[in-house]
């Protein structure tokens, strides 16, 4: 039976691990907001892919890069304010997917595994598709990590110091729309942006540089996907919930330890 | 490099960002070791011209040049680095330019501040940051310093002693300095050539000179202008420019 867990188990470490630097980004640049919308839209993109007989990862993943240069090129406007934009985004593609998959007749889709992600639909294929975005994703973060480091300090310093400010944010929204179709199966769409995040949060009690914050960031993912699937696998919970229920303990539990550790400084 | 030729020129510069004219008309040079400062009001488009400078905004018309392979080094109007970026001063000085620790630690010594270098940015001071930020500025070994509001967070006494540094800066490394300021009164003393940008250059010269100018009434006020050549004149009696090896051009 132990079989069945691997796909999930392999695809969970490998999301985890870019997770983690780009979870770091997201925390540091503000973007808690942003990712979600991104999520959000994913299942106007499992939309795209039933009506156009795509693959879901693929069509997930073009929905997703989409926004993420919609919402680029919408930034540049100042008559609203960003968020406001992202909340008409993110609730109106997560209504309209959830409205064309509701009438679709012919489509039989669960929609709590898209939304809370599901183990057990994990298959070969899908780990696949992350070994592929893991061995293209890497190496472009590698890549990105000085310029975007510099960027998130201040872009214009950054941009006077001859970084190209735009082309690297872009690849950054890119590198999370791609992880965001990967992961939408193991956590759902509701809770991506928090296997990003919270992982990242509780690694900034540990860490001094921003390398030590997105690895403890990796590793703390990687750890809290595989206590979160086996509880999952054992309990039958829905994957996502546990794994973001497991990654919300770590952080909690990073938390007190660090405040211990500073009351001992102090004293 | 010999004093006719000016590092940085900008001739009737004018720059619109998202359908806004912010500056236009602006005649701008900065000669080798020479302190220009640009004063205006609140919106005057002083940031948007040194950014323009500096290749952060593109030029909309006019003509911009600057002195082959020249190395500017620019500190911003104070920044904020977000609390959940663990970063130490060493990581901020060189996160676009690569450098030895010991050069780094060269830098901070020009600014007096080499002992944070280690410590997370968020854990300095207002004039202690702004110091590491001159001195992150003066890595590259510049030929032109661009400094936006350099005194920005700092209190009153860090004030003045941080002008003091950028005008030792300027001396013992002979680099040119602009610097944007709001502080009328503390600039007048370290600066060569005083620029007054409101939209466009509405007056432009020596420290001792621009107070008399009506354009520089209109824009500050007379109480201001009173206080400036009160300033300038108490100022010439005490030889200081003289004294630091500084020269006013007109």
């Amino acid at each position: 039976m132990i079989e069945m867990l691997w796909p999930a188990l392999l695809a969970g470490t490998g999301i985890a691990l870019l997770a983690g630097p780009l979870g770091s980004f997201m925390v540091w640049r503000r973007m808690a907001y942003f990712g979600d919308t991104m999520a959000h839209s994913g299942l106007l993109g499992v939309t795209l892919a039933v009506v156009l007989n795509l693959n879901l990862t693929v069509g997930i993943a073009l929905v997703t890069t989409a926004l993420a240069l919609l919402l680029f090129g919408l930034q540049r406007q100042r008559r609203l304010p960003s968020d406001t934009l992202l909340g008409i985004l993110s609730h109106g593609s997560l209504a309209i997917g959830m409205l064309v998959l509701a009438f679709s007749e012919s489509v039989r889709i669960d929609l709590s595994g898209l939304l809370f992600g599901d183990l057990l639909a994990v298959n070969r294929g899908d780990v696949l598709w992350v070994a592929a975005i893991l061995v293209v994703a890497l190496p472009v973060m590698a890549v990105i990590w000085r310029p975007l480091l510099a960027i998130t300090v201040h872009e214009d310093l950054a941009r006077a110091e001859g970084i190209a400010t735009e082309r690297i944010r872009i690849v950054y929204l890119i590198l999370i729309a791609l992880v965001i179709a990967v992961a939408m199966k193991i956590v759902g769409i509701l809770l991506i942006t928090a296997l990003m995040i919270i992982p990242a949060a509780a690694a900034r009690w540990l860490s001094k540089t921003p390398e030590q914050m997105a690895l403890g960031a990796s590793v703390l993912g990687v750890i809290c996907v595989w206590a979160g699937l086996g509880g999952s696998w054992l309990t039958n919970a829905p994957s996502g919930p546990a794994i973001v229920v497991t990654a919300v303990i770590a952080f909690a539990v990073l938390l007190a330890v660090s405040q211990v550790r500073q009351r001992l400084a102090n004293r | 490099m010999p004093r006719t030729q000016p590092l940085i020129e900008a001739r009737q510069l004018g720059v619109r960002l998202g359908g806004e004219t912010i500056i236009r008309n602006v005649n701008l040079s900065v000669f080798d070791g020479q302190i220009v400062t640009l004063i205006g009001p609140n919106g005057a488009g002083k940031s948007t011209l040194i950014k323009t400078l500096l290749g952060v905004h593109r030029v909309s018309e006019g003509q911009l040049t600057l002195a082959p392979s020249l190395t500017i080094g620019y500190m911003p109007q104070r920044i904020s680095i977000d609390d959940s970026l663990p970063l130490s001063v060493y990581r901020l000085m060189t996160l676009t330019h690569r450098a030895a620790r010991t050069a780094v630690i060269d830098a901070l010594r020009l600014t007096d501040v080499p002992h944070l270098i280690d410590r997370p940015v968020q854990q300095l001071s207002g004039g202690e940051f702004q110091r590491v930020m001159l001195a992150r500025a003066l890595l590259k070994q510049p030929d032109v310093l661009v400094l936006d509001e350099p005194v920005q967070g700092v209190d009153f006494n860090g004030e003045v002693d941080l002008y003091r540094l950028i005008q030792r800066i300027r001396d013992e490394r002979g680099c040119a300095i602009l610097m944007v300021s709001h502080d009328l009164h503390l600039v007048m003393a370290a600066t060569d050539e005083v620029v007054c940008l409101n939209g466009h250059v509405c007056c432009t010269g020596a420290p001792e000179t621009i107070t008399r100018q009506p354009e520089f009434t209109q824009l500050f006020g007379h109480k201001h202008a009173d206080a400036l050549a009160f300033y300038s004149h108490h100022h010439d009696h005490n030889h200081s420019l003289a004294e630091q090896g500084g020269h006013v051009h007109d």
